[in-house]
């Protein structure tokens, strides 16, 4: 088990990226970073100001700067290329098919301003099928870290690890959940909470609520299980069927919509032995403008809906 | 005279190439012989004389790098690799077949020699500008090449791409226009009008040369003058889709079909005949 926590410290995981991307900048001279009008958003801009000759701002050409990061790639050039989620994803799905994943090339897409919590600029601006459109993609790695010292240990682990990876950050300051740096692991679960009546599973900064749900629903004597998924793909499939076998029951939970996700992979993995599944998420319909708070209220990304989804899993199993 | 022995091996190889694109198309069952042979002589001339390559280290970082953007004519790269040794000959007669490493269209991961994979027309100069930044990063002298179709740069990306290599100054990049006239719908001025296609470049910050695309005099004058512009260069080489194929020229029809079995032999016919005037 892993300790995390809830604590009032709140960082930013865009700063944690750009922390980590200037290390790795120090570390490895072929670290290329690339950006489409949005560094001062995605907080490259800090890399590019300490490695001016490694940075390149690509204007608002999200297409082209797919295919530059790929040719840089070719090149033996490891190619961090940022965004917000929008852009980064369904503007670019198919030179990321045919000029990224297909030809297996060396660039990482870090996207930010992921999930509803993006608020006030709506939906035009909150991208909730991301993962969805990159899981499908053969090759492609779907990462969403929890935090900003997570992002710090995820960015060297994949700039050490071939091929193309797809990470995703919101806007939002989230909170700190672990304490310390740890290794990084591609593909493994991250087990938070070791209950045996009820397995949550999140994935972002969801992952903060669902521990926020386990104190809530700890009171009533319910002891959930908490996994946090940071590799959304490829999934920990053992972990899911382990979970899904001691506990009986799972609620997934992630910002983005309910097709195509976390709730997805999570439901593809358990098809052989299935249990009780409910999926939180956007379901199935476009955000609009709002506060980052009251957004995730009215679309149910709370640690209230998820202590409420994870008492109605329960009962499906027990046919109460 | 030299140049005079270098245009006739040239031609020689251009021709080897076609034979190899009629042939190869027509065991495929499938394929696109129109645009592969209007561009065979421009391959002939990078591959069998403008390109720094080694066949035995595909991989060789300083090798010159040619992206087939428009990747459709994968069958006269194809040829012009197996040609320059990259793979043996007879991989040719399995493009396209179950189980074989020549895809339909060109697949780095597969294919010795391939540098990018590509099929999504629009792509290309975006990742060939990659691969010059890449360059310049690491001091290395290396040249990189893409070919695009004319009906491929009604795509967007493609003016991304060539807004971002002059601001990036790629001096090392140069793009060749396969100028054929023609796309799957029609005429590509029917379609969408490209003219003035030098201009467009030119306010672009690119340089703009013009040379008939089967005329190596031209197109080798072409490349050595966009060896010194000092900045990205664009070819724009006049070509015959179906070139050398009487019944192939400048139609729509064989874009993407392979020709029957008298259209091929009939096809190899000239080919051949127009080989033994070269020897004369
Ligand atoms: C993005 C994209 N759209 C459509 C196609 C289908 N397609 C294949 S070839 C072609 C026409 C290409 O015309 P041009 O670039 O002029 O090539 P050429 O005449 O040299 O064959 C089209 C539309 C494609 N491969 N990629
Ligand atoms: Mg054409």
């Amino acid at each position: 088990m892993i300790k995390a926590a809830l604590t009032d410290k709140m960082r930013n995981l865009r700063d944690g990226y750009s922390s980590a991307l200037i290390e790795l900048g120090y570390q490895n001279d072929n670290v290329v970073v690339l950006d489409a009008d949005l560094a001062l958003s995605t907080k490259t801009k800090r890399f590019g100001t300490v490695f001016p000759k490694r940075f390149f701002d690509c204007g608002i050409a999200e297409a082209n700067m797919m295919g530059v990061a790929a040719g840089l790639a070719t090149c033996g050039k490891i190619a961090f290329a940022s965004t917000f989620a929008v852009f980064a994803t369904g503007r670019c799905y198919d030179q990321i098919r045919q000029s990224i994943a297909y030809p297996e090339l060396d660039v990482k897409i870090v996207a930010t301003h992921a999930g509803i919590s993006v608020g006030g600029d709506g939906a035009s601006h909150q991208m909730l099928e991301d993962m969805a459109l990159m899981r499908v993609l053969p090759h492609m790695r779907v990462l969403a870290p929890a935090d900003a010292i997570e992002v710090e240990d995820m960015i060297p682990a994949i700039a050490a690890t071939a091929g193309p990876f797809y990470v995703r950050m919101g806007r939002a300051d989230a909170p700190v959940i672990f304490d310390k740096h740890r290794d990084f692991q591609l593909g493994k679960s991250v087990l938070l909470r070791r209950g045996k009546d009820v397995t949550i599973v999140a994935t972002g900064t969801m992952t903060a609520e669902a521990l926020r749900a386990y104190e809530l629903l700890e009171p009533d004597g319910i002891k959930a299980r908490v996994v946090h998924m940071p590799t959304v793909k490829p999934l920990d499939g053992a972990a899911v069927r382990k979970a899904a076998t001691e506990t009986g029951c799972l609620v997934t939970c992630e910002e983005h919509s309910v097709i195509g996700g976390l709730g997805a992979a999570v439901a593809e993995a358990m098809g052989e032995r299935p249990v009780p599944l409910l999926r939180i998420g956007i379901n199935d319909v476009f955000g609009e403008s709002g506060s980052a708070r009251e957004l995730m209220e009215k679309y149910g990304l709370t640690a209230a809906a998820i202590a409420e989804h994870a008492r109605r899993a329960m009962k499906l199993r027990d046919g109460t | 005279m030299q140049d005079e022995k270098v245009i006739m091996e040239l031609q020689r190889r251009a021709l080897q190439i076609r034979k190899h694109v009629i042939e190869s198309v027509y065991r495929a069952g499938s394929g696109h012989p129109g645009g592969s042979l209007s561009v065979a002589d421009v391959l002939a001339c990078l591959y069998f004389h403008e390109m720094r390559i080694d066949p035995q280290r595909p991989d060789w970082p300083d090798r010159d790098r040619l992206v087939l953007s428009k990747g459709h004519a994968a069958p006269a790269l194809y040829a012009a690799l197996a040609l320059a040794g990259f793979f043996p000959e007879e991989e040719l007669k399995n493009l396209r077949k179950t189980g074989h490493f020549l895809q339909g269209h060109p697949c780095m991961r597969k294919v010795p020699g391939v540098d990018m994979s590509t099929g999504s027309l629009g792509q290309g100069l975006s990742v060939a500008i990659g691969m010059s930044l890449a360059g310049k990063l690491d001091n290395r002298d290396y040249r990189v090449f893409v070919i695009l179709g004319d009906g491929e740069i009604d795509e967007g990306q493609v003016w991304e791409a060539a807004a971002a290599a002059s601001h990036h100054h790629c001096s090392n990049l140069v793009a060749i226009l396969d100028r054929n006239g023609l796309q799957i719908d029609g005429h590509t001025e029917e379609i969408m009008n490209l003219e003035p296609l030098k201009w467009r470049w030119r306010a672009f910050g690119w340089d703009v040369i013009a040379a008939d695309g089967h005329d190596m005099g031209e197109l080798l004058a072409a490349l050595r003058e966009a060896r010194g512009t000092g900045k990205p260069t664009l070819i724009i080489t006049y070509t015959i889709k179906g070139k050398d194929v009487s019944f192939m020229e400048g139609t729509l029809s064989f874009h993407g079909k392979p020709p029957s079995d008298e259209q091929y032999v009939k096809a190899m016919t000239e080919l051949n005949q127009i080989e033994e005037e070269l020897h004369d």
